[in-house]
């Protein structure tokens, strides 16, 4: 495995909707081998869209479990054609990007989303997510349709929500 | 690295009575004289418009101030022009959000503060407004920054600052990076 290099802004890439999976062979989870490695050494990652290497199909990872103090998650997740199919609620949450270095905003996502997708196998997953996790799932399918969280800055000084305890 | 790439950054205060145009101004003078900008805040307090600005590759301190002597001329405007070893990307990122509002009263700012130093807690960004009525001022303020002995110790300093009747709460910010 070897970490990949990462594209940063304004690469045009970043800002292109990525296409569907089809094929759900070994080049496939092997290339998701290397995203993974590649979340794992970015600073502070806790995701990581295939967009961001380059690569424009709809791939990303979520990993809650990497967030500096403990959130509600569904562990370390590739999400192969992720779908958010409900949202509800929202709040004022702080993002960074590994694509956009050095820099932090703030971003008013849903609080709490369904989402669907597909595995590595091309098995079909469901997840109820909310908080942290729901952010970082929001924030890599943005990637897919060429979001970037700067897209998406609100207020410098607009408030935060209260964690949840 | 070009000559203009190692020169100092300079750090410009310029304060007046706000009105439209300061900025615009301001920048269109330092652009047309090859200057670099870096960051920046500019805000209106009361009703004056304040700015904090990094300036490189615009020559001396003295340069700077002669270049821009039309413009503090044309909006009557205090300038003030430091040279410092500021730098970009040096940027640290906050973990904390601490908010308060109280019935306003002298010392709430030094209160807060200095509990918060104690604390461990490193400011890094501060803003601060008076609203309610002329008759019944109250005092709100958003502070944010860094834990540096951790969340817990600024739990107390809340829990202590909550007793002396202002309303204190502490956020911790989690930033999804991905």
């Amino acid at each position: 495995m070897a970490a990949l290099d990462i594209l940063t802004y304004p690469d045009e890439r970043l800002k292109t909707t990525c296409d569907a999976v089809d094929q759900f062979d070994a080049a496939l989870r092997e290339f998701i081998e290397h995203l993974q490695e590649t979340c794992s050494g970015g600073p502070g990652a806790v995701g990581i869209a295939a967009p961001q290497v380059g690569d424009l199909r709809r791939i990303c990872i979520v990993d809650a479990t990497r967030a500096k103090r403990p959130v509600d998650n569904h562990g370390p997740l590739v999400l192969i054609n992720p779908e958010i199919t409900a949202w509800d609620g929202f709040a004022v949450g702080r993002e960074g990007c590994l694509s956009v270095p050095d820099y932090t905003g703030k971003v008013i996502r849903a609080e709490r989303i369904e989402l669907k997708a597909q595995d590595p196998f091309g098995k079909s997953l469901r997840f109820t997510m909310h908080g942290f996790e729901a952010r970082i799932a929001q924030h890599e399918v943005d990637h897919l349709d060429g979001i970037l969280f700067l897209d998406r800055l609100v207020s410098r000084h607009a408030d935060l929500q209260l964690r949840k305890k | 690295m070009s000559e203009n790439m190692q020169e100092k950054w300079l750090i410009l205060t310029l304060v007046g009575a706000d009105q439209p145009g300061i900025v615009a101004n301001l920048t269109r003078i330092l652009f047309g004289a090859g200057a670099e900008l870096g960051e920046a805040a500019m805000l209106r307090l009361g009703n004056q418009f304040a700015i904090m600005l990094m300036v490189r590759a615009a020559g001396s301190p003295e340069t700077v101030m002669g270049l821009l002597e039309s413009v503090r001329a044309q909006f009557d405007l205090k300038l003030h022009i430091d040279e410092t070893d500021a730098a970009l990307h040096e940027k640290r990122e906050p973990d904390v959000l601490v908010t308060v509002h109280g019935a306003d009263r002298a010392g709430i700012v030094a209160d807060v503060a200095g509990a918060l130093v104690e604390a461990g807690f490193n400011i890094l960004d501060l803003r601060s407004d008076v609203g309610g009525s002329t008759t019944s001022p109250i005092y709100i303020m958003q502070i944010e920054g860094e834990a540096r002995q951790g969340l817990d110790k600024i739990e107390q300093a809340v829990s202590s600052l909550n007793q002396q009747g202002l309303s204190v709460r502490a956020v911790p910010l989690d930033t999804v990076r991905g």
